[in-house]
């Protein structure tokens, strides 16, 4: 009983970061807002999805994999916007001197 | 449970719609680049949740290769960005 209402407090939490973010990409009006939007949302939301799945299989290997695609998914998806932003910064700016 | 996941499914499919709009319709690149950044990390969550309904594990290791593809695909396509 327990199992089953962490499972869906984490899901529903998660669907609900995901939502906001999906209607931050939407409605915001440029692209550094997009962005901070959809990082910061799409990491928390994948997190508490993923932390979900984790409670519903349990304890075994499938869990371990999920939370390597856990950790994986926390380092890149902000590096990823980042990357992105700056290199969109650095074209509006023409500065080239920064490397990432 | 399963009806949950269900759920899930439907709700992360609407949101992929959604953001495929900004990837059609944005007006610079990057825009582009960021909503098909988030329909990856929602596809990854989406082929987990097949996972459990088929009760196949396999699918685990799948969703870890996308992961990995769709961040090394982020990268180059910002490079190219940047040197546009």
């Amino acid at each position: 009983m327990m199992k089953i209402f962490l499972f869906t407090v984490f899901l529903i939490s998660g669907l609900i970061f995901f939502a906001l973010g999906t209607i931050g990409i939407l409605k915001f009006p440029e692209i550094y807002s997009r962005a901070h939007s959809s990082a910061k949302c799409d990491t928390l939301g994948t997190i508490l999805t993923l932390s979900s799945f984790c409670i519903y299989s349990g304890f075994n290997l499938v869990t371990l994999k999920i939370i390597i695609i856990i950790i994986f998914i926390m380092i890149t998806s902000p590096t990823a916007t980042h990357i992105i932003t700056r290199g969109n910064y650095e074209k509006e700016e023409g500065s080239n001197d920064a490397d990432f | 449970m399963v009806n949950m996941l269900n759920f899930s499914i439907i709700i992360l499919s609407i949101t992929v719609f959604l953001c495929m709009y900004r990837s059609i319709k944005g007006p610079t690149i990057a825009d582009r680049i960021i909503s098909i950044n988030v329909i990856n990390t929602k596809v990854i969550a989406i082929i987990i949740a097949v996972s459990f309904i088929y009760q196949e594990t396999y699918f685990i290791d799948v969703a870890l290769v996308y992961a990995l593809i769709g961040f090394t695909a982020s990268i180059l396509i910002s490079k190219i960005i940047k040197e546009s």
